[in-house]
């Protein structure tokens, strides 16, 4: 009989995978470590976390500046980074990318160094009540120095952006779109090609907040043809302050510099400099080396595991997530269709408040995170002060989900819910 | 560190059926405030005479440890002149900063939140409504100012 076969990702094998990864060894209240924050900040793989130490042990030197081996070494390895990066997220040269703490500080650069100098009185800067406040901030800040106003897609039931009336959201007015690649709260996969298409249709630039997005699903800046993408390496199995952003080159260079300093100038006068060419006009002082080459031991892991196939692992365990969480009573926000999100699953649990829930889950070693997740625009939507979230990784396990669910259950009854 | 440490059936009893959850018609004091991480929030309302709290009452929403403390705070200062009512509070204060051994005669059923300071993060929570009772009491001092929500 004939059957069509989708090309299906290799499934990951877990078991090996969690096995590089130290920290789940330890225990948590003398329980198995139960991660699922990894939405908040990933676990690190032996290999990156070697990485890191052997930066330390044989290559430290700073950058540039020096002619001996150590710092060529050091220069070499950063560079390269910069190199797999590019390659990683699908960039056509390693120049687009800068080099930075991650997504915050990328969205203050282009809210700066482009926000500043190129938005108008009168212009308007497109988000969605998706967004976090690292991707709503800096733009009420350039808002308020340039004149312009802040406008939002709004959200509908369903979880997803409403986009009935974005013809009259996106109009002539529109400077800058601005919207997450995948929702940090409810997994929300915004359609990113069409926004990019809309906003470059009336001369406006696309931003995609890209700390959950690139983490989790394959991207290709090139292909989405988007203007910026910010990528936070600490959320994709590497080190802290790891990651930077993505840039198109004439952008990169008609923008202001956004932080001054040391190795991002070409000549000093009293009154004025001059800057370096992109990416290093972007990258003052000295930069998170031994993190950024740390994360291309995170790039070797993905890339060996395939990007496809670390999509497919979450869809599955978030799917199988918010069928055990409703079937538990809970009520799960977001999108229900897993083609139209990521593995953030916020929850609402017969009304025990959040931080009193990933109170008693921590007593069993499950690490959730309760909160507003930097996204209170999102809580008023949805009409909740705060949601408990659970998000996946490749080191987490169908059974993992069910240490989640049973300890909801002990939460229901030490409340009485 | 056992999870009944943190909630003791007597907090679960103030967060269940909340002591003094109400307006209070006339009150002079009301003063709001809420924990951005937690999403917690206090307004307590509050009616002096001669000197005294002659009635407090508290609303809001958020965790149990917010929502107990501030019911338990409201039959701790029931009644009492306006000075001790500050001592209360500030000697709970000490109490959440692990500074003070209460006396369990005079504290009562607060001294079953003792069991927060080992969890750091629920501190702010516990301390919230006693934040709200000294801005508006300090309001009541200096009448110039006004004890505004915020």
């Amino acid at each position: 009989m004939a059957r069509i076969v989708e090309p299906r990702a290799e499934a990951l094998d877990v078991e090996r995978i969690r096995k590089d990864f130290p920290i789940l060894e330890r225990t948590a209240h003398g329980k198995p470590l139960v991660y699922l924050d990894s939405a908040n900040t990933s676990q690190k793989p032996r290999q990156v976390i070697d990485a890191v130490t052997e930066f330390y042990e044989r290559h430290n030197a700073n950058l540039y500046r020096a002619v001996y081996e150590l710092a060529e070494e050091a220069t070499a390895a950063f560079e390269n980074a910069r190199v797999r990066l590019a390659s990683f997220v699908g960039a056509p040269d390693p120049s687009c990318i800068v080099f930075n703490r991650g997504t915050t500080e990328s969205v203050n650069l282009v809210a700066h160094g482009f926000g500043r100098k190129f938005v108008r009185e009168g212009d308007e800067i497109l988000l969605s009540e998706l967004e976090h406040h690292s991707n709503i901030v800096p733009w009420q800040l350039c808002a308020e120095a340039t004149g312009a106003h802040v406008r939002y897609i709004s959200l509908g039931d369903d979880g997803l952006l409403d986009l009935r009336g974005i013809d009259g959201l996106i109009t002539e007015r529109t400077r800058v779109v601005a919207i997450t690649g995948q929702s940090n709260v409810i997994g929300t996969l915004p359609p990113l090609e069409r926004l990019a298409e809309a906003a470059h249709a009336v001369g406006a630039v696309i931003l995609v907040d890209g700390a959950q997005l690139v983490p989790h699903n394959p991207v290709n800046v090139a292909q989405l043809d988007i203007d910026f993408l910010t990528i936070s390496g600490h959320k994709m199995l590497g080190p802290t302050a790891s990651g930077g952003l993505y840039g198109k080159r004439e952008l990169l260079e008609r923008m202001d510099p956004f932080l001054g300093g040391g190795e991002m100038i070409m000549e000093v006068f009293p009154e004025r400099s001059t800057y370096k060419d992109p990416p290093h006009k972007f990258e003052a002082g000295t930069m998170n080396i031994a993190q950024e080459i740390g994360l291309i031991a995170a790039i070797d892991y993905l890339e060996a595991l395939g990007m496809e196939a670390v999509r497919q692992h979450e869809k599955e365990l978030a799917r199988y997530a918010i069928e055990r969480l409703t079937e538990a009573g809970a009520q799960v926000f977001g999108p229900a269709d897993m083609e139209l999100r990521g593995g953030a699953v916020s929850f609402w649990y017969k009304d025990i408040h959040p931080h009193d829930l990933a109170q008693v889950l921590d007593q069993d070693g499950v690490c959730v995170r309760p909160g507003h997740h930097c996204a209170q625009i999102l809580m008023r939507r949805l009409g909740v002060p705060a949601t408990t979230r659970a998000s996946f990784y490749v080191y987490n396990t169908s059974e993992e989900v069910d240490a989640l669910v049973a300890a909801l259950d002990k939460a229901r009854v030490i409340f009485g819910a | 560190m056992a999870l009944e440490e943190l909630y003791k059936e007597v907090i679960l009893d103030h967060y269940k059926s909340p002591r003094n959850k109400r307006s209070v018609p006339g009150a002079e004091l009301s003063c709001s405030k809420n924990n951005p991480l937690c999403g917690d929030e206090i307004t307590i309302h509050a009616h002096l005479s001669d000197g005294r709290v002659a009635d407090v009452a508290f609303e809001g929403r958020g965790c149990s440890i917010s929502q107990a403390s501030a019911s338990m705070l409201t039959e701790a200062v029931m009644g009492k002149p306006v000075g001790e009512a500050e001592k209360i509070a500030s000697e709970f204060r000490s109490m959440m900063e692990g500074k003070l051994e209460p006396d369990e005669e005079e504290f009562g059923d607060l001294v079953a939140l003792k069991g927060v300071v080992k969890y750091p993060v629920r501190i702010k929570c516990a301390v919230l409504a006693w934040d709200v009772l000294q801005d508006a009491l300090s309001g009541a001092e200096t009448p110039t100012s006004s004890p505004q929500s915020r």
